[in-house]
Parts: structure tokens; C-alpha cells; sequence
């Protein structure tokens, strides 16, 4: 069992203590959930909320999952310490998920059905509506403060910093004092109510400590957009999609704060919300081909429409970028829940052979510091490359080290040819490999006549002629494959995360991505069990030597993955070449974040069958 | 190999442009085309175009989807920067690169599949921003490079290579281009050269989206009688022509007439095509005007030529947006990024 998750009746837990909220969509939660992070944040504790929301604009069931942990572990659980049951629709799973021995925190203005009643949990009752219809007017306002009296009550209860929330409504609000006094008054109702009729604070409670000095909280989607302004990139052009959306909407946010011409107050980037992510694509491809740094944001359902300009743009070596914020699929499948399920799709995307470069962010951090490298990586192997986030590291925040950044920085915008550099060549010949390392020379339209070419998607051979000939056409293509398989060892490498220091396990695991929290919790609650598994998270495909030798040096590895076909597996026996009888499958994939508690399960299952180390498949928890 | 390249003679007593250059400075490499295909015609012009205009070929970008007409830019400006992109999605690269660079002079080709049919959507949103570009559509009614299915601008009557009749109306760019908005819509015929230069110059002049459908006769795959694109066959001729991989020569159809003058173009097949240029006194800034005028014609059996409409008023892409003069692409990094004392206040908002 997960550290803390079930302490002994009566134990007290110090910042130690995972909450969920249910609300309703639309009944502005949003921000009293947003106030609460925030707070904890504040107080120093490390801490993550994650937003389970509806595909629905009001209306809908939606939950606010908070893990405050002071060890740092803040991957998601699947059981609650307290709930928050603010949404009568729900109550029946809600109270399901609260662990033994937990509280149930639900409005009392009306009663609560006997049918729901759990011997083995505490029911709080609080008649918080009937607070807000006391002491507001309108129905819009008390809905809202509703929401604020239930942090009042949190804030009791938890023994939370309430100086620290008064702090944070006035910098939310110091231009509406109205607004103020409202959500003032309503913390402080939830906030007596909770002193004067519980036992405060529970034995589940928060204290001020040190851990968030140097950290922010930030999403993967803001960061993403803050590298794509700080690499320099000025043209993107993109479709909404859930979870993506907000990448180009922080892009666009602060480039009307940074990228304006100070003396015209003239665009220096270019936006264009285009018509479909074909469309976007193709004009992130025109782009990238002019100059500039392009990109473009999406999710599964757009990287299907990009197929056959990524397939371009890869053939015809010109530089993009494509952020794929993965959401549950196929098809429209869950917009609002996360997945890993495109890795196999963006890394093979387009029809005939087609393999790109991938990164791999598994935090808001690894978002920002991608975005730059992804671009880098573009212009210098000239293809297109992908940023490969999901729901949960693209949408919630996460506490991450204050991003930072060096002033020496200065893109790598690769073999781009000069027009002093063109005008002293003989001839220009857009495909030649004329250095052996794969990487053909480019030139920009309209900076030399030496420099012009024609680009094409049909087949062409070295000199950039059109060809139908088989030798001119393989010729390019075994470049290519050689000029991508150059690039795994340019772009991020695996981070290594011994079970013990000094020693090698004979157990491994492998991942990607935003389930690295989760692993790394349940890496340490295995060897306290005495179970040591070494752990290889994969940042970049094609993958880096180190990959291989992790799983040669391990007896088995365990390649854990959120997506049904077990995606990252396949692609390892594909790519590494390795006996898939050494790779058993984790997988969680029906939407939601990856807990620690879904790896422990199956590895330990896994390791219970029967000893055999032919165990493939585990069965998925989803 | 369908790449000739064609042998550059330097002939002193070649006429020179403005530049310095000769004709033979704005064109590209041999056609593969069909001999006789209307799509040479046009290429003919558009080298004819940019020679007057003085521009310096290597400050020009072409742009092409996929379609005999896609594959035409490689005839034309083989010293300017070429892009043949995908079926139906060359707006998207055109609007890529104006975004990039602004600078330049912009010219895409298309066909009436690539343009009204897979690319339908791509064209009206690049007519609906206003991409600073020339766009031609090289309209013969079929899919010329597929081998002759029905375009979306095939007559109703037109019969398809294997006999099918369609029956659906055909789509016309330049009534698309209007209700859409286009700021500069012309029509042309590929054997009028007299008409088609000017209207190309005048369409790279414009600053905007410059919209010219060109009627250009496949000698290959021709339909039916009253076409207003291609040419009558005889069932037994056209089922002959088609299953055949001989393709008759034929020589390329020229057409030369007067501001308000009708004319009754002979096709290969004897067919007809009546083309009437614009009066005099038309008003192409009329827009409403114009599109009444036009469908008349239509219905009328005559398809009208000429600049059917312009509004030099209206923003292109750019303007609207409020990019910068500078092209993006020669933005300095300096002025991009904003640094690390910039990143250090913005991290303070995220505590
Ligand atoms: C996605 C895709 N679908 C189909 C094709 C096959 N294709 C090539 S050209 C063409 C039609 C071209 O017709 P048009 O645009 O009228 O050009 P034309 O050859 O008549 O000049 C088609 C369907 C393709 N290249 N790409
Ligand atoms: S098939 Fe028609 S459109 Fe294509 S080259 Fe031949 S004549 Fe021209
Ligand atoms: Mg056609």
C-alpha cells in the first residue's frame, strides 16, 4: 500500500493527504478548486490538482482531485482521504471512493439519502447552500460562493493557512471589491460554521513548510507555448482541440506581451486559426520551409488529419514542429480524460515509410525545456518533430523547479545556406549529402537565384530532381533513415532511477511521459517492500543506445503505458530488438492519471504468477 | 524520366527586360505534358507574365498541388523557388510561406480537382484571409492526371470515359470566389494570351488574394457536346481516345478577340466554346453587379472573360493581423526572445 494512504484510526497525517471535490460543470468550482492548490502551494507543501472534467460546457459531473504530499509524491491515488460531495448526482460513486476510515464532507440543506451511508466513513454535513441563500443575493452569486464556503470549511478542517487564502482573493480580485467581499465572507461562513460544529482540524492536516522555494506551479501547456516564445518560433497555426487549446492560447497570450514591436505595436509572430489541422499543418510545413520556426498544437483526431503533410514535410526534409497533447482514444473516444495512445501514430505517421523524432515531456518542466529542443532538432535534421504531452501534463498544474534560462542561447537553425555562402558554390544540389552525416544542405526562397530548388513530395533524387527511378529514390531514402537514426543520440537522453544506488536490479522498468510520477512513487514503496526495480524513463524516440542496454542488463522489464495495445512495448520489440518475454506489459488506460498504486498492483502480480519470467500480459486495472 | 532540362543557349541578340533578363530567364525545364494541352498555354503566359513584370525570378515562389496542372510550375521560373506540395492543399503551404515571408511574390497553380473538389475547403479560407497570392486554376473540366473522371466543374451532360453521365452542377470558381469574398477574380481562356498576361501581371500586382480561372482544354480526356471547357466526342471516338495510350498530337487552340465581343472557340473536336470578354464600360468593382452579370452569361451559354472583379480596398492576411513590415523570417532572435529576467517576473504570477 502507498505510504499514508491508510494511516491507523487516530494518527495523526501531516501534510500528507489526498481530497477530491464533485461538482457540477459550469457552477463555478473552477476557481475555488484553483484557490485551494493554490493555498497549499503557498504554504510551502508540495501538492497537484488534477481536473477530471466533461467533454460538456454546464451541466455535467466534474471532480477536482488534490494530493498534497510533503515527500513530493503527487501522482494521482485512486482512493480519498475527503471528499468534497457538492453534486447530489454523484454521491453514490463519490462515497465509493472514499478510503476506510475517511471523511465525507457534503451539504447538509438537505438531508442525505440513508441509502448512502457507510459505516466505516465519517459524513460531515455542512448546509453550505443554505449559508449562501442567507447571507447573498442572486441566484448566480450563491451558486458561485458555494463553492467558496466549502474552502472556508477545508481551511478548518485541514488547519489551512487562511492568511495565505485572504492573500490570494485579493490578488484575484484587488480591482473588484465587491467581488472581494463576497468570497471574504463566504470563506469565513464555511470557515466558523466548520470550527463551531466539527472537530477541527482532523487528524488529516496541513503545515506550513519549505518545500515549494524555488518551484512554480505551472500546466504543460503554458510552458509549452512560454518555450515555443522563448525559442524564438513566430508562426503557428493550429485548430481547437481539447487538450491542446491552451498551448496556442498561451502562446498567443504572450506574445501580445513580449512580441510586440515596442515603437508600432506591430506583431512580431503570426496566428492563424485555420480552417482544419490539415490546413494547419500544411501551413506550418509552408512556414517551416520559409524560415521561420513553426509549430503547430493538437491532439490525436488532428495528428490523423496532419497524416499526409507530415508524411511532406518529412520527405521533403523541412523543419516543423507538432505538439500532441494526447486525450483517450480512438476517434473522438473521451476529450476530456488522458491516454498515451498515439506513440505508435506520431512516430509512424503518414503513409510509406515514416519515422519520427518524439520527445517525450513528463512535467510542465520537461514541456518548456522541450518546446526549445524540439525546434532545434527540427531545423537541424530538417523534419518534423514532435512534442508528445497528454490531459494531465498539458491541462493541470503541476509544481516543477522555476523554469530557467540561459541568455547565451541561439537557435540551431542548422545547414541553411547564406546567400554569401551560395554565391561563392558552384552549384546547389538540395539533397547531397555533401558532409556524410545525412544531413543535406537548404536554402531559403528568395535569398539567392544559386539557392532556388523545387521542393516536391514526389519522389526525387540527391540533386532534388524529380525521379521515378528506383536507384535516385533509394539513394534519398536510406539518408534519411540514416539522418534520423543520427538524431537519437542529439535529442534528450533516458533518465536512469536505480532502485538502489551501487547495485543493478534484476527487475527494470520502462516508460514515458507524464506516468513518471506515478513510477517513481511506486519505485520507492517496491523497495521498502523489498521488491528493487531500476527504473529507465525514455524521453526521445529514436531511442538512445542506453535503451537497450537497460534492457539487456535487466531479466525483466516492466514496460508500463497508458493505451490498451501496450504501444511503447511493441515499438521496444520492434526497434530495439528485444524478446518480448522479457517485457511484461503495465497498463492503465481508461482515462485517467497513472497511480503508483497501478504499477505496484501489477508488478506485483506479475511477479506472483508463478514465478515464470514468460509473464507478458498483465491484466490492465481500466 | 519526366524531368527534361532544357538547353540554355544564350542568344546575344535575345530581347532583355528591365533586369537585364531574357525570356529564357523565366522559364523552366521542358513539359511532359500532353502536346497541345491548354495547361502549356498557360505556362506560355505566365512566363510571358513575369518577364514584363521585371521581377527578379528568385524573389518569386510557385506553389502547386498535385494534377498535370501541379506538375506545370517545373516549366516556368526555374530560377524561383518551387513547391509542389500535396493534392488540394497548396493554400495552406501559400499560406504558410506568405505568413513567413511577405516580401515575396507569391504565384500557385491548381486544377479545377485540386481547386474545387479534394481542395474546395483550402481555397475558400485562402480567399476568406486574403493571402497575398496569384492563384490560377487551370480548369479543363476533368482530372486530367487520373485520367478524366468528372471535376466538380464538369457540365451537367458531360460523360465520363466510360460513358456515366454527370448529372451534378458544376461548381464555378469565379461565383465561388465572389460570394466568398474574393478581392480579385478574373477568367480567362488558356489561348488568349493577349487577355491572360495582363490579367496574371495584374493579379501578382495585387495585393490580395488574385483569383483567375483559366479554361484549358485537355486534348486527352474530353467529354461532350456544349462544354464549356473541352470538346464534343462521338461515343465510339471518345471510348477509342481514352483506352488508347497513344495520344494524338494536336496543336495548342488560340483565341484572340475584342472587349465586348463574343467568340466561338473550336475545339480539337469540333466542339464549341463561346467565350465573351467584358464590355468596355464594365465595372469590376461592382461586385453584385458582377456576379449577376456573370450567371446570366452562364446561363446563357456564354462564359464571360476578363477582370470580373477587383477591391484594392480590402486588407490582406498580414494587414489584418498586424504583422510587421520585416518579414518574420528576417526578425533578429534578439528582438524574439525575451529572456531570462523576463522569465524570472513571469515566474513570480506562478507562485
Ligand atoms: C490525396 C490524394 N488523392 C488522390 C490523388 C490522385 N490524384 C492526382 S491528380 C488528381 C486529379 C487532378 O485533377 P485536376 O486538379 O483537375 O488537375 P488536372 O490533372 O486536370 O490538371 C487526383 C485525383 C492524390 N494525388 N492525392
Ligand atoms: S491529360 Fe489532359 S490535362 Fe493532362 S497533360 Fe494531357 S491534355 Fe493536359
Ligand atoms: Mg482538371
Amino acid at each position: 500500500m502507498i505510504k499514508g494512504a491508510d494511516p491507523m484510526p487516530g494518527e495523526v497525517k501531516v501534510n500528507e493527504l489526498a481530497l477530491k471535490i464533485g461538482t457540477v460543470n459550469g457552477t463555478g468550482s473552477a476557481s475555488a478548486n484553483g484557490l485551494l492548490r493554490q493555498a497549499i502551494f503557498r504554504m510551502g507543501i508540495p501538492v497537484s490538482g488534477k481536473n477530471l472534467f466533461p467533454s460538456n460546457i454546464q451541466g455535467l459531473p466534474t471532480w477536482y482531485e488534490i494530493r498534497v504530499n510533503r515527500h513530493g509524491h503527487t501522482a494521482r491515488t485512486r482512493t480519498f482521504d475527503l471528499m468534497v460531495a457538492m453534486n447530489p448526482a454523484t454521491y453514490a460513486r463519490d462515497i465509493k471512493e472514499v478510503r476506510s476510515g475517511g471523511w465525507v464532507l457534503h451539504d447538509s440543506s438537505w438531508p442525505l439519502s440513508g441509502k448512502l451511508a457507510r459505516e466505516d466513513v465519517n459524513f460531515l454535513g455542512a448546509p453550505m447552500a443554505q449559508l449562501c441563500v442567507d447571507h447573498f443575493q442572486g441566484d448566480r452569486v450563491r451558486i458561485l460562493m458555494k463553492n467558496i464556503v466549502y474552502v472556508g470549511v477545508l481551511g478548518a478542517l485541514l488547519d489551512m493557512d487562511m492568511e495565505v487564502v485572504r492573500a490570494l482573493l485579493e490578488r484575484s480580485f484587488s480591482k473588484k471589491k465587491a467581488l472581494l467581499d463576497s468570497n471574504f465572507l463566504a470563506v469565513q461562513l464555511g470557515y466558523d460554521y466548520a470550527k463551531e460544529h466539527f472537530d477541527c482540524p482532523l487528524p488529516i492536516r496541513l503545515e506550513t513548510m519549505d518545500e515549494n522555494g524555488d518551484s512554480i506551479l505551472i500546466d504543460g501547456n503554458t510552458a509549452g507555448a512560454l518555450g515555443c516564445v522563448y525559442a524564438g518560433a513566430t508562426f503557428a497555426a493550429w485548430y481547437p482541440i481539447t487538450p491542446s487549446t491552451s498551448l496556442v492560447d498561451g502562446f498567443s497570450h504572450f506574445c501580445e506581451r513580449y512580441r510586440k514591436d515596442p515603437e508600432t505595436g506591430d506583431n512580431r509572430f503570426l496566428i492563424v486559426q485555420a480552417e482544419d489541422e490539415l490546413a494547419a499543418a500544411g501551413m506550418v510545413v509552408g512556414a517551416g520551409w520559409s524560415g521561420v520556426r513553426a509549430f503547430t498544437a493538437t491532439s490525436g483526431p488532428g495528428i490523423s488529419l496532419m497524416g499526409e503533410f507530415i508524411g511532406l514535410a518529412y520527405y521533403a526534409e523541412i523543419p516543423s514542429v507538432f505538439f500532441d497533447i494526447q486525450r483517450t482514444g480512438p476517434s473522438t473516444g473521451m476529450p476530456t480524460r488522458t491516454q498515451q495512445g498515439d506513440i505508435q501514430s506520431v512516430i509512424y505517421a503518414s503513409h510509406g515509410d515514416t519515422k519520427h523524432i518524439a520527445l517525450f515531456p513528463a512535467d510542465p518542466g520537461e514541456c518548456f525545456y522541450f518546446a526549445v529542443t524540439a525546434f532545434d532538432v527540427a531545423e537541424r535534421f530538417q523534419t518534423p518533430v514532435f512534442v508528445v504531452s497528454d490531459l494531465d501534463v498539458g491541462m493541470n498544474d503541476w509544481v516543477v523547479p522555476r523554469l530557467e534560462w540561459d541568455d547565451a542561447y541561439r537557435p540551431d537553425r542548422g545547414k541553411v545556406l547564406s546567400a554569401e555562402d551560395l554565391e561563392s558554390m558552384e552549384r546547389f544540389h538540395r539533397y547531397l549529402d555533401t558532409d556524410g552525416d545525412g544531413i543535406a544542405y537548404r536554402t531559403l526562397p528568395g535569398v539567392h537565384p544559386k539557392g532556388a530548388y523545387f521542393t516536391r513530395g514526389s519522389g526525387h533524387d540527391q540533386y532534388g530532381r524529380y525521379t521515378e527511378d528506383e536507384e535516385g529514390y533509394t539513394e534519398v531514402m536510406e539518408r534519411i533513415a540514416r539522418k534520423i537514426q543520427n538524431a537519437a543520440t542529439a535529442i534528450p537522453e533516458p533518465v536512469l532511477r536505480k532502485a538502489a544506488e551501487g547495485r543493478g536490479a534484476k527487475l527494470g522498468m520502462v516508460a514515458l511521459g507524464g506516468v513518471d510520477r506515478a513510477i517513481v512513487e511506486a519505485q520507492e514503496v517496491l523497495t521498502e517492500q523489498g521488491i528493487e526495480v531500476d527504473y529507465l524513463r525514455i524521453r526521445a524516440y529514436p531511442f538512445h543506445p542506453s535503451v537497450r542496454e537497460f534492457l539487456e542488463s535487466h531479466e525483466r522489464t516492466f514496460v508500463i503505458e497508458q493505451n490498451r495495445d501496450a504501444q511503447l512495448r511493441s515499438l521496444l520489440i520492434t526497434e530495439v530488438p528485444f524478446s518480448g518475454d522479457r517485457l511484461p506489459s503495465v497498463r492503465r488506460y481508461g482515462g485517467l492519471p497513472l497511480s503508483a498504486t497501478d504499477v505496484i498492483e501489477q508488478v506485483a502480480e506479475a511477479l506472483d504468477d508463478s514465478g515464470s519470467t514468460a509473464t507478458t500480459m498483465t491484466g490492465s486495472v481500466a | 524520366m519526366s524531368w527534361i532540362a532544357k538547353p540554355r543557349i544564350a542568344h546575344p541578340g535575345l530581347p532583355k527586360n528591365a533586369l537585364g533578363l531574357t525570356r529564357r530567364d523565366y522559364e523552366g525545364g521542358m513539359s511532359t505534358l500532353c502536346a497541345g494541352c491548354g495547361h502549356d498555354s498557360i505556362t506560355a503566359a505566365i512566363i510571358e507574365a513575369f518577364y514584363g513584370l521585371n521581377l527578379p525570378p528568385h524573389r518569386i515562389v510557385k506553389l502547386s498541388g498535385i494534377g498535370c496542372s501541379g506538375k506545370t510550375p517545373t516549366y516556368f521560373l526555374s530560377q524561383a523557388h518551387g513547391f509542389n506540395g500535396v493534392h488540394g492543399r497548396m493554400p495552406a503551404i501559400a499560406t504558410g510561406a506568405v505568413g513567413a515571408n511577405r516580401e515575396l511574390t507569391y504565384v500557385g497553380i491548381s486544377g479545377d480537382g485540386d481547386s474545387l473538389s479534394i481542395g474546395l475547403g483550402q481555397l475558400a479560407h485562402a480567399i476568406r484571409r486574403n493571402v497575398d497570392l496569384l492563384y490560377v486554376i487551370e480548369n479543363n473540366g476533368v482530372y486530367g492526371l487520373t485520367k478524366g473522371q468528372f471535376s466538380a466543374s464538369a457540365d451537367v451532360g458531360s460523360k465520363a470515359k466510360k460513358g456515366a453521365e454527370n448529372l451534378q452542377p458544376p461548381i464555378d470558381p469565379v461565383l465561388l470566389g465572389l460570394s466568398l469574398g474574393a478581392t480579385f477574380v478574373a477568367r480567362s481562356f488558356s489561348g488568349d494570351k493577349e487577355q491572360l498576361v495582363p490579367l496574371l501581371q495584374a493579379g501578382v500586382r495585387h495585393r490580395g488574394f488574385a483569383l483567375i480561372d483559366v479554361v484549358s482544354p485537355c486534348v486527352t480526356f474530353n467529354d461532350h457536346e456544349g462544354s464549356t471547357k473541352s470538346y464534343i466526342y462521338t461515343r465510339e471516338h471518345l471510348t477509342e481516345v481514352t483506352d488508347a495510350d497513344f495520344v494524338e498530337r494536336m496543336p495548342e487552340i488560340r483565341a484572340s478577340y475584342q472587349p465586348g465581343e463574343a467568340i466561338d472557340v473550336r475545339l480539337h473536336d469540333g466542339g464549341m466554346l463561346r467565350l465573351r470578354k467584358v464590355a468596355e464600360g464594365f465595372d469590376p468593382t461592382d461586385r453584385d453587379r458582377a456576379y449577376a452579370y456573370i450567371s446570366e452569361g452562364l446561363r446563357d451559354g456564354e462564359v464571360l472573360t476578363g477582370l470580373l472583379h477587383v477591391d484594392e480596398s480590402a486588407l490582406e492576411m498580414h494587414s489584418v493581423s498586424g504583422t510587421v513590415e520585416t518579414p518574420l523570417v528576417d526578425l533578429p532572435f534578439e528582438d524574439l526572445c525575451p529572456g531570462s529576467d523576463a522569465l524570472d517576473a513571469l515566474q513570480q504570477g506562478f507562485r
